[in-house]
């Protein structure tokens, strides 16, 4: 579903992903871990198309289409979804506002009717009560004096209201404790289908108790330097990213 | 006495000079208001017009802006509308027909002045802002307005709209003063729109004086159209515990300043000046501000939003006075713009003269661009940059007009950014 081959990317002049391959099923959960400054962000915001993070070289694929040339609101429309590390807050744009604008948005990009007022408030009200996001958020500015939780299952509420073929969750496990963190896993569990796959970008294993992935793959200075199954990520656990650090000195 | 040597004189203060000249002699108003008029032009005929070695003019040198008077019309009265609707046309008022609610009375000023009373002359040439240049101008030369009187207690539910138009093809300029005058424990609100169809130069003042206890909301809006150059003032004195929010809808006119002189004369009298510009082109948009806390317990707040885009600019100088015996004041300034071009450029001067230990007052001033991480987190979303680009913009311009208390002016002032920003857009 989602093919990324010998991706290379430079911000601000420096090479940071270094000829990075990863291929993800439909139904996968992939989860992506490494050291910092490997490169984990920067491949997060590469696929959704961040403006400053252009590929240099190499390709993203999604179902076939390669979307390195779109903006990124354009693969937002073909199901690219990124959860982000540390969500924006846009003052002034109601919670909801902002959800109708962005589901309309892509749906127009596809050809599809824009949803009525009912049916949008009737998908947001039932996807809201199973995230525990409140009312009262909803009529907030978006994200505006929300908690690191608040943010974090906001951020799966779009997720689950946009409905995306690859979903990539950035390090969605910051800041978050214990029961923040249940909650957005539970969220994104509802979500796995054999059609839609998901990237989840981990600094840490606890996260992938929750979110048990189907394959592990280990990021080095801006390669993916071991790919394994979920033990991989509790073998780093015990012995942390040494070997692979020095691998990639 | 050495005779002062004669200031030299720009075509523009010349051409004023000769119409005050004209038409001092057929100005309504008896021996005492003949006597503010004549003091006034005192003031601007020492001063001439602003300019940028003016302090509080250094951004909008009216001086290189006005190089030209057009001549000041005595304009005939509009068609009267029905309602709490008074039209100023050219400078002259029409008040609406039909009854008006309890407790409110209007009075087109020309006829006020003509049997004014001490008190009423004395009301309406405030020592405020006597010292401008144009609110002296405006002082000296204004023949008409209206009078608003609310009586003690009233409450009128309604906005009292003062619709500012002009007639005529021809350049001309246009003077005006009203007077609104609240009485203790009343409550209005006055919306106050601009609107000329042609090049128009105008002057309009704004007095008034909020009661113990009372209330008065003001909303200022320009209108697609809006004269080329306009000066407007604001001055007033708000009471014991009286309260006076105003909020300014910019988005057209080429010359705007806007000056208010607001004074919290009674304690806990609380004073909010808010509002939005919206600026293209070369559009250039002036607010000065004046707040003066004469007692103690007294509250202000000021938010200005700005957008600029083009090669337009935009002034904020708001100073905040703090008397020596005016403790627990709480003061609140805040000024934000959002630059869209290059070429557009946004001058912040928050000023606080503090003279008193026990207050709390504090400002900030912004100026940027949007935010690319912003952009970035909602075309992410799926919007399109240009939507991305709008919804941020309109939030930014949205925090500041929630503080219209009226659902109806909030809501039209909001579609009102919507078209700004589809137009820009386009």
């Amino acid at each position: 579903m989602l093919d990324i081959t010998d991706l290379h990317a430079n911000i601000d002049g420096k090479e940071i992903l270094k000829g990075l391959s990863l291929h993800v099923k439909a139904g996968e959960v992939a989860a992506i871990m490494g050291p910092n400054g490997s490169g984990k962000s920067t491949l997060s915001y590469v696929v959704a198309g961040r403006a400053g993070y252009e590929a240099t070289g190499g390709s993203i694929m999604l179902n076939g289409e390669d979307i390195l040339a779109m903006e990124a609101n354009e693969r937002a429309a073909k199901g690219i979804f990124l959860a982000f590390q540390y969500p924006l807050e846009i003052p002034g744009v109601t919670t909801m506002t902002f959800l109708k604008a962005a589901m309309n948005a892509q749906r127009k990009q596809r050809g599809e009717e824009e949803l009525t007022t009912p049916d949008f408030i009737k998908r947001v009200r039932v996807a809201a009560d199973k995230l525990g996001v409140s009312q009262d958020m909803l009529r907030r500015p978006l994200n505006v004096g929300f908690s690191g939780g608040e943010k974090k299952r906001m951020e799966v509420l779009q997720m689950v209201l946009l409905e995306p073929k690859v979903a990539i969750l950035d390090e969605t496990d910051s800041g978050l404790d214990i029961d923040a963190l249940r909650i957005v896993a539970e969220g994104v569990n509802a979500l796995r289908s054999p059609d839609r796959a998901f990237v989840v970008i981990t600094h840490y294993q606890r996260l992938l108790d929750y979110i048990v992935p189907d394959s592990v793959h280990i990021l080095s200075a801006g390669r993916i330097v071991k790919s394994g199954d979920k033990e991989l990520a509790h073998e780093l656990e015990k012995n942390g990213y040494r070997d692979y650090v020095a691998d990639a000195a | 006495m050495t005779p002062r040597p004669p200031a030299i004189r720009t075509k523009a203060e010349t051409a004023l000079a000769e119409s005050f000249a004209q038409s001092r002699a057929s100005l309504p108003g008896g021996d005492a208001v003949r006597g503010q008029r004549i003091r006034a032009f005192d003031v601007f005929h020492e001063r001439g017009l602003p300019h940028r070695r003016i302090e509080a003019w250094h951004y909008t040198d009216l001086r290189n802006l006005m190089r030209e008077a057009y001549p000041i019309t005595i304009g005939g009265a509009a068609a009267p509308l029905s309602g709490l609707r008074v039209v100023i046309q050219d400078g002259v008022c029409t008040l609406p027909t039909g009854a008006l609610p309890a407790g409110l009375k209007l009075t087109a000023l020309r006829d006020a002045l003509a049997g004014a009373s001490d008190e009423l002359v004395h009301s309406l040439f405030p020592d405020q802002g006597a010292d401008d240049a144009m609110v002296a101008f405006n002082a000296a030369m204004a023949r008409d307005g209206v009078l608003i009187e609310i009586a003690p207690g009233a409450v009128i539910a309604a906005p009292i709209e003062l619709s500012f138009i002009s007639s005529g093809d021809a350049p001309h300029g246009d003077i005006s003063r009203s007077l609104v005058l609240v009485g203790e424990g009343a409550r209005a609100s006055i919306l106050e729109s601009h609107a000329a169809p042609t090049k128009v130069q105008r002057n309009s003042a704004m007095i008034f004086s909020v009661g113990a206890g009372a209330s008065l909301a003001h909303v200022f809006e320009t209108c697609a159209g809006s004269p080329e150059l306009h000066v407007s003032t604001l001055i007033g004195d708000v009471g014991k515990d009286a309260r006076f929010e105003s909020f300014a809808f910019v988005c057209a006119g080429e010359v705007l300043r806007r000056q208010a002189f607001v004074r919290g004369s009674g304690e806990g009298a609380k004073i909010a000046l808010r509002g939005i510009n919206l600026l293209k082109g070369k559009q250039h948009a002036d607010t000065t501000l004046v707040v003066d806390h004469a007692v103690p317990h007294g509250e202000s707040r000021e938010l200005f939003k700005t957008i600029l885009d083009g090669a337009a600019s935009c002034v904020f100088q708001g100073k905040v006075v703090v008397r020596p015996h005016a403790q627990k004041t709480d003061g609140g300034m805040k000024s934000q713009a959002i630059l869209l071009s290059d070429d557009a450029a946004m001058y912040n001067k928050p000023e606080l003269e503090i003279f008193a230990d026990d207050v709390v007052c504090g400002h900030g001033a912004t100026v940027g661009q949007l935010d690319a991480e912003q952009i970035f987190y909602l075309m992410a979303r799926g919007l399109p940059r240009v939507q991305a680009e709008g919804m941020i913009i309109e939030g930014f311009a949205r925090e500041a007009l929630e503080f219209v208390g009226d659902e109806n002016i909030r809501e039209r002032l909001g579609a009102g950014l919507t078209d700004w920003l589809a137009r820009r857009a386009s």
